[in-house]
Parts: C-alpha cells; structure tokens; sequence
C-alpha cells in the first residue's frame, strides 16, 4: 500500500509543520483518501486502477501554493476551483486520471499546453524527467512561473506564447497534455509526439470534464484516439420508466 | 387625479416594463438567456409586495399620495441604476452550482437586488389605485397604456442605443415622472432639489466604468479577451444580440471544429465574433484564392458534398460568412445564405467586407437577412443540400447551459420544413459537437426519425447517414434512399480522414469503432436501437432525455431527467460533474427562492392586516385568487415561448407578448363591469362567460396556431409583431375579467379581505413564472395551457353561487 504509506508520511510531516500548512497536509491526506477510493470504486466498476506514483504525487503537491488565496479554503476539496482569468484549476480526481492516462515515466519529457496555476505540471514533475509547459494568458503564465520556481520545480520550463506548433526546440516528446481547449487538435503537436507516446485532451467546460482524448502514437507512426469518458455511466439505459 | 399625475403613472410603468426587458436583455449578455423567467418572476415580486405594504399603511400613505409616489419615482429611478451596477457585482458563477452551494446564495442576492426597483415602480402605480380609487379605470387605462408603450419602446431603444445608454434614458423617464408628480406635492421644492442632482448624476456624473457590462468570465468573450494580444476591433448592438468582433494577432483563432487528424492544412486568419458574448463564428480571410481553405475539405461538415455534385446550398446561420465560404470551397454552384441578425450581415458586407474578400458580393450568393424557419417555409426553392450551422460553442452545448433555450431549429417540424425544401436526391446535413454519452446528437437523430415516420417514410435508417470525428458529428438525411454508391463515397470519405461511421444503412458494428475508438460504439447502437422495435423504451430508459424536440417542445438542449440525478450527484467527484443537466438545477433552484420570497414578503406580512371577513371567504377567495394567478401566468409564459417561433427572438416575443397581455387584459377588466351588468339579466355567471371566452380561444389557438405561424412565418417583423398582437387581443381581453369581477365583490362583501386577494394573487404569480417553464419544459405548451384552462375552471367552479 505505497499510497496509504505516502499518505501517512505526509501527516507525519504534518505534525512536525506548523499551523495553517499542518491543517493543508491533513486535508491533502484527505484528498488523496478520496481520490484512491473513487479510484478503487471505478476498479471495480472495471476501469484501470490509478497509478500509485500518481497518487503519491497528489499527495505532496500543495495544491492550496496554486490557487488564489480566497479559494485556499477549499484547495483540498476534490473540485475544480476558479483561478482567475476565467480559468479553473482541475478537480483532483480528473489530473489523477489524466496524469495516469499518459503513463509517466522517470525518463520522460512532458509537453503541457495552458500551464494554469500551474498544478498539473506540478504533478507531472515529481513523475517524469522535465516538463515544458505554454501558457496564452500573460498573468497567468507569470504567476504560474513564478511560483513554481518558488516551490522548487526546477524541472519545469515555462513560456508565455502560442501552443499551437508545440516546442519545437525541446521536441519530441513522450507525452503531451493539452488543457487549453480546442476546436481540433493540431497536427504539429501530433508531429512533436514521440513514437510510442501518448497526448491527453480533456473535453468539457471549464467546470466540468465531458470526456478525456487520449491520442497514442504506435512506434510505426500509426495514431490512434480513443475518447474516454472521465467515469463509467454505462449502461446508458437503466430500468424502465414510465415517461 | 391631473392630467399631469396621469402621464406620471404612465411613465412609470413604462419605465418599469421597459426595465424588466432590458433587464433580460443584460443578464443574456452578463449571464445566459433562461435568466429572463427569473426577471419576469422579479416584476411580478415587486407588484405583490408593494400591494402587501400599501395595505398596511393606507392610512399613513393616502394624504400623502403625491409625496410618497414622487419618491418612490426617484427611488425608482436610482435603484434602477444602482441595482443594475450592484446586481453585476454579484459573484454568481452558474457554471460552478454543481460545486459550490454558496451560489445558490448568490443567485437569491441576485433576485433580492433586482426586486428592489419593481418594488419601487410598483408601490408608484399601487398608491394610484388605493389612494385615489374614484378614478381607477383611468389610471389602468394609464397604466396599461404605458406597460404596452414601454414595451415597444425598448425594442425601439435597443436598435438605436448600447444597453447602458438605454438604461440612463429609461431612469431619466422615472424621473420624469417623479418630478410630474411632484409638482401638485406640499414638498416641491426639497423633491426638485433630489430630482436635480439625480439628473445631473445620471447624465454626467456616473463613473463609466461603473456602466459596464460585466461579462461572466466564462464565457467565450471574456476568456478570449485574456489571450495575449487579443482585442476588441468592433461592437454593435441591437435587441438581438451584442455582436463583438475580436482580432488576436498573436495567437491566432484557427477555428475548425472536427478537423481530422490527417489533415495538411491549418486555418487563415480569422477574426472572432461573439453574439452576446459567446457563441463564438468567425470571419475568415479570403483573397479569392480558394486553395488556402484546404482544412475546410477534412472537417465531418464537408461529408455531403463529397456525395452531392456542385449543389444549390442552402446555409441556416451564415453569421461570419465561414461557412458560406466552406460551401464555395466544396464546390457549391450556388448558395442562398440565412442570417437573422442584419448587423452580423453588414460584418461581412461592410465593416470587415475587404477582409471577407468581398466573399457576398460573388453572384453565386444570395444573402437572405431573416429567420431561419419562416425563410424555408416560404421559400419555393428546391436545394440539393440544407446546411443548419454550428453556432453553439462547445462548452456552451457541453455545460447545460442552454438546457432552458427554446431552439426552433431542431424540432420535427423544423426538420419537416427543411425536407419539404430538400430536392430529390438532396440532403439535409447537420453537424453537432460530439458528447459522451451521447447526449444531443441521439435526441437529433431521434427528432429527424420521428420527422420521417410522421411524412409516411417506412424505413428511415435507409435515408440517415451519421460520422463522426472526435468532437463533432455529421447527420446526414437523404430525400431517397442512400445507394450503394453514396455508401461506398461515404466510406472512402471517413477513412481518407480518420472519421469513424456511427451509421449508414446495413452498416454493421464492425466499421463503427475504429479510429476514434469509444468504450462502446455508442452512436452506432443509438441510432440502430432509435431505429428499432423498441426505440420508446430505448428513450424511455436512456439516462438522459432525448425523445424528440417539437413545437411543443422545443427544448432540443434539455437532457436532464430526474431519475438519472442521484446517479449522476453520486459520480460528480469521479469526473462525472459533466452529466449533470445544471441549467434545469437553476430553474428549479429559481422557482424554490421565488415560492420562498414571496412567503416571506407578500403573505407574511399581510398577516398584520386585520383579518375580518365572513366565515368561508378567506379559503374560498383565496383558491380563486390563488387559481386566477398561476393560471394567467401560465398562459402569458406559454405563449411568450410560442411566439419565440413566430417572432424569431426571444426579446421580441418578450416585449410583444406582454405588452398584447397587458394592454388588452386591462380593457378586458375596464369592461368586466358591464359584462356584470349584462349576465345579471340572463342569470350566468360572468366569471364562467369570461372562462368559457379564454378556452374557447385557447382551444382554437392550440388548433390552429401552429398551422397560422407556418403560414404567415415569412411576413416582415413589424407585421408580424401586429398579428401577434392582433392574435393576443381577445384571449387577453377575456383573462382580463375574471379577476375584478370577483375583486369587486369582495370589495362590496368583505373589504378586510381586498389585500389578501391582491397578495395571494401576486403570490400564485411570482411563484408561476417559473412553473410555467418547469411545466413547459416537461409536459410542453399545450399541456400548460390545458393546465391553465383547468385552473381557471376550478376558479368558476368555486365563487359560482
């Protein structure tokens, strides 16, 4: 039970913190509680279990560091929470899952499109060997620089500019996560992803996730997509009503 | 009363009505559309309100008619501004209700501030008729005469004006009227010297920035406008929508929906137009060179002129002139183009015409500025393919949030019209964003087959074809059956492009899952289960709502069923926030806080007033006040989505559907008096006259309304706007009755009991508005209006005596 492990170092950590951060580590266990057993329900409804990495990632990124201190409170609570700029940051359980989808690897270089507050490529930084990540919103993408310099992820590259043709200098790469939305994907992302590896879209709104895309290059080129609903409501008929 | 304190009660409830519109019109662009019924509930609050406070303090308020009516103009005037300032301050986020229970706070902060002003306007008009009684069927000949006016002022005020602009004019004209009234007031001097400063303030001393419409970060114009480099180039106004045109040099909108994996090609530049803020087009740059659109040939939208051979295109939504030009590109021989909103027209035509590359004046164009609907319907014309555009945003169809949205586009009858108008071998395509599950474009599929099922076609499946890319699909109806040929076409075209099939006839689950691979191959088993022997049950038990869209019906965006919630509210911290129907949370959530504040502001506070009538009145009185207004509510909201259709906006059918109510239903009850006098002879009841008159029209429009609007569809907007209210007059003139004939019996048997009735009243009507949609929304407009006809019923039945 690496998770369960992971979660009682961060309350071990916790104790020896001091006041408002010893509360953020209990309410992260928490999270990170909710998140494995929703992970552990959908297991058993037939879906791939979470990653422990991924898991244990989730519990030690502080996401209270990423978003606006009127929404500190409620940083721990599993929803996607308003960050400005008419943005959101994630609900945890839908990175989980995204950051799973794309198989991190300790080698991997990770492209990210609309770095947000940042939390994402938090996350993808404790899993993989570096993370570069584009940001269209100016203030955005300078507070998201700065405070991941702040926290220490010194294996993240971030810039203000156009996703669209990805990062060439740093391309190809392993995987790539596309939170920005998008009428369509663009081709020169799907020409920057490394044979064999994985780019991840969610679909949906800003408060709510419709479906994830899940784009797999095969070492011959070949690609392939596969829309996977964020959790199972199937079947889509149930008993019979009378309407 | 003066001549003067006439014009002055006039232009009050001008003001007010014109308010409550424009009011509307604001929370459409800050907020979303469905806000409207909530508006109307909020009018209807004040008016109650205000009549349960006049009760109380009469005594106190009748030597002090003018004083007290000029001040509460004034108030009237300012709240009216500072609400609509306050009220967009309010950080009601309705996109994050499924998240958040502190929005549902927000939401009743909302209703409160906007309450404020209607209380105002209405305690002007209500004093009128305590404090002055011997000329009451002036003062609501004034009152509904203004009510109309105003009405029909705003439309009038939005073509000319900004929404700020219009709300200055319309606070200076509460003012007015404060200031008419002041003149025969003890305290003239004091009133000016506040009439004064408050013109002053509004003409010349409001912060503009306090004026501004504060957008909903969400949406699609505020997230843009974020983009580094990204500006507003142009805006226009008009009732039917703010048209915002945005440039973004820096990072570019490539805007095309579907586009395949395998493609080539990327987008030209494009500028971004936003009509109210969200549904986003685009205009996009053309030099005459028609190779530079090459992505426009591997969308899921170019799949019918892959089959069809230079077509004569008929395009519902041209709103940039993108899609028009994608036709062009797929080798259209000609194109008649419809838009309803003539300055999104003017766009191409005018403002941004050298960037469009003059794309409207080509002779292969015809460019018709008119409702969708009423263009087909009268059109004569026979197309080899109906294309109903892409105008909704993705995360405007994915949210919910047009749950509430009456859409005439995608009705049975809708697609009825459009077949009528396909020629043989033609085709009717539309594209839709793709949902999982599959949401809208089943409940599209199931509204063009019961389309077809209902013109006698047999075997509908052997006129549908349906594709798919990873976030939009093509539905594609035949006028003919699909030949092996087109299938083959079909075939070769998504495969070339990476798009799956979800269905052709004879289509087997073997080609329907295999580039965009889904869990299962869900539009595929849709359709064939949509198609088969037991598609009710199929509907009945899909976990979404998506039996057909009709006339009746028109809520082609509603999916919401609430035996599907506790599933849905249990998977929401599992990813599953996007099943849920939000939209329809909200209308119930607006419904509940309505019932609520009028407890709390109309009846609770009329229990102070002395309760002296005789034994059996207050429960018998009460039911028939109580019956009377949910009944008219429900009639009024009904017809107002009915018109929609009719009048192609729903502002329009807004403005004139109640202004049509009122001003006739204010005849109706200047003449129920004689009406009285004349049945009394021939011993009828006169409410029983006055509801046999409503159902007997009501009936006869539920019979021949439909048929009348598809016949008259295409007539100009002004002529329509006189039929409809030609059409509301006498069913008006009759709902207008059965109130102040029982009102004033009360008033002869048992005065104590007046308040009561004009409280619950208000009460029934504040808590109907919402109701009526609710209703609408499950059962349809025919169904509320039988509802109606049984209330008013029930309503004769218990005063007949």
């Amino acid at each position: 039970m690496r998770v369960r492990g992971a979660v009682c170092c961060v309350m071990l950590l916790a104790l020896t913190a001091h006041g408002d951060e010893a509360d953020y580590a209990i309410a992260r266990a928490a999270m990170v509680d909710e998140v494995y057993f929703y992970a552990t329900l959908a297991r058993d409804t037939g879906e791939a279990a979470l990653n422990e990495d991924v898991m244990q990632a989730l519990g030690t990124v502080e996401r209270h560091e990423f978003v606006p201190a009127r929404q500190k409170p409620f940083a721990y609570e599993n929803r996607p929470l308003p960050i400005g700029y008419g943005q959101t940051i994630s609900q945890p359980y839908i990175v989980a899952i995204m950051t799973d989808l794309i198989e991190p690897g300790g080698g991997d270089v990770v492209l990210e499109i609309g770095t947000g507050s940042g939390y994402q490529a938090a996350i993808l930084s404790a899993l993989v060997h570096h993370v570069y990540s584009i940001e269209i919103i100016e203030p955005l993408a300078d507070g998201a620089a700065a405070r991941l310099a702040r926290l220490g992820h010194d294996n993240i590259t971030t810039k203000l500019g156009d996703g669209y043709y990805g990062w060439q200098e740093h391309a190809p790469f392993d995987a790539i996560v596309v939170t920005a939305a998008a009428s369509h994907i663009p081709p020169s992302l799907v020409r920057q992803l490394r044979p064999g590896g994985r780019m991840i879209i969610p679909v949906g709104g800003q408060f709510t996730t419709q479906q994830l895309l899940l784009l797999t290059k095969t070492d011959d080129e070949k690609i392939i997509t596969r829309q996977i609903a964020a959790v199972r409501f199937v079947p889509l008929t149930g008993e019979h009503q009378d309407e | 009363m003066t001549r003067v304190q006439f014009l002055a009660t006039l232009l009050i409830s001008a003001a007010a009505i014109a308010y409550e519109i424009l009011l509307m019109r604001m929370l459409s662009i800050v907020q979303w559309h469905h806000f409207a019924y909530m508006i109307i509930s909020l009018a209807l609050l004040g008016y109650g309100t205000s009549g349960t406070v006049i009760a109380i303090c009469r005594r106190w308020l009748e030597p002090r008619f003018e004083l007290v009516f000029s001040i509460s103009g004034l108030l009237f005037s300012i709240t009216m501004v500072a609400c609509f300032v306050l009220g967009q301050r309010v950080p009601f986020n309705a996109l994050e209700i499924v998240w958040d229970a502190r929005q549902f706070i927000n939401l009743s902060i909302i209703y409160i501030v906007f309450f404020v002003p209607f209380f105002f306007a209405a305690c002007c008009i209500g004093m009128a008729f305590t404090c002055r009684p011997s000329h009451i069927s002036r003062i609501y000949f004034f009152d509904l005469l203004g009510a109309g006016l105003g009405a029909l002022l705003i439309v009038g005020l939005l073509f000319l004006l900004s929404v700020q602009s219009a709300l200055i004019m319309l606070a200076v004209l509460a003012l007015l009227a404060s200031a008419l009234m002041a003149i025969t007031s003890t305290a003239r001097k004091p009133l000016a010297v506040m009439q004064l400063v408050c013109l002053a303030t509004l003409l010349f001393g409001l912060p503009q920035e306090w004026l501004v419409l504060r957008i909903s970060e969400y949406k699609g114009l505020q997230q843009t406008m974020q983009v580094v480099g990204s500006n507003i180039v142009h805006v226009s106004s008009s009732p039917l929508g703010l048209l915002t045109v945005v440039e973004s040099p820096r990072i570019p909108f490539r805007y095309a929906p579907g586009l395949s994996l395998n493609t080539r090609f990327e987008p030209p530049e494009q500028l971004a137009v936003f009509i109210d803020g969200d549904s986003m087009s685009v205009i996009t740059r053309f030099d005459g060179n028609l190779d530079a659109l090459g992505y426009m040939g591997d969308v899921t939208a170019a799949l019918p002129y892959a089959l069809l051979d230079a077509p004569h295109v008929l395009i519902l939504g041209a709103g940039g002139g993108t899609d028009v030009l994608f036709a062009l590109y797929n080798g259209a021989a000609r194109v008649d183009a419809v838009e309803l909103n003539p300055q999104m027209t003017r766009l191409v035509t005018d403002t941004y015409a050298d960037f469009a590359g003059y794309l409207y004046d080509d002779e292969r164009i015809t460019i018709h500025t008119q409702e969708a609907r009423g263009f087909v319907v009268r059109s004569n014309d026979q197309y080899d393919l109906i294309q109903v555009a892409l105008l909704d945003s993705f995360a405007a169809s994915g949210s919910g949030v047009q749950a509430l949205s009456e859409s005439y586009l995608y009705t049975v009858e809708a697609i009825q019209d459009y077949l009528k108008n396909t020629a043989a071998g033609g085709m009717l395509a539309i594209t839709r964003w793709l949902k999982l599950p599959p949401r809208d474009n089943l409940k599209l599929v199931a509204t063009v087959i019961e389309a077809l099922r209902e013109t006698g076609v047999a075997e509908p499946g052997r006129q549908l074809a349906l594709i798919r890319s990873w976030n939009t699909s093509t539905l594609l109806v035949k006028n003919g059956e699909f030949s092996a040929a087109d299938i083959t076409v079909i075939r070769q075209f998504a495969d070339s492009r990476s798009f799956d099939t979800a269905f052709f006839p004879s289509m087997t689950a073997h080609d329907a899952n295999r580039f965009n691979l889904l869990d299962q191959p869900f539009l595929y088993d849709g359709v064939n289960a949509l198609l088969g022997d037991d598609a009710d049950d199929f509907v009945a038990r899909y976990k979404f709502y998506i039996a057909p869209a009709t006339d009746n019906k028109p809520y082609f965006f509603h999916f919401f069923k609430w035996s599907s919630l506790p599933e849905v509210m249990a998977l929401r911290k599992r990813g599953g926030a996007g099943l849920i129907e939000w939209g329809y949370l909200i209308l119930v959530a607006t419904a509940i806080q309505a019932a609520i504040a009028g407890v709390l502001l109309i009846l609770l506070p009329l229990s102070r007033v002395k309760r002296r009538w005789p034994r059996g009145t207050g429960s018998r009185m009460g039911s028939y006040f109580f019956l009377l207004g949910l009944a008219f509510l429900f009639i009024e909201i009904a017809f107002i989505q009915k018109f929609i259709l009719f009048l192609s906006h729903p502002l329009y059918a807004v403005a004139v559907v109640l202004s049509g109510f009122l001003v006739f239903a204010g005849l109706g009850s200047a003449y129920s008096a004689q009406l009285v006098q004349r049945v009394a002879q021939k011993r009828y009841s006169p409410v029983s006259v006055a509801v046999a008159g409503i159902a007997a029209i009501a009936l006869l429009y539920l019979a021949v309304l439909p048929m009348l609007f598809q016949q008259l569809m295409g007539l100009p907007d002004a002529i329509k706007m006189a039929v409809s209210i030609i059409l509301i007059a006498p069913m008006a003139f009759f709902m207008g009755m059965p109130f102040p004939i029982v009102l004033a019996r009360v008033a002869d048997r048992a005065p104590d009991f007046v308040p009561w009735a004009w409280g619950i009243n208000g009460f029934a009507s504040v808590i109907s508005a919402s109701l009526a949609t609710l209703l609408a929304i499950e059962f349809g407009f025919s169904v509320v209006i039988l509802l109606a006809l049984g209330l008013y019923a029930t309503a004769a039945a218990v005063v007949h005596d």
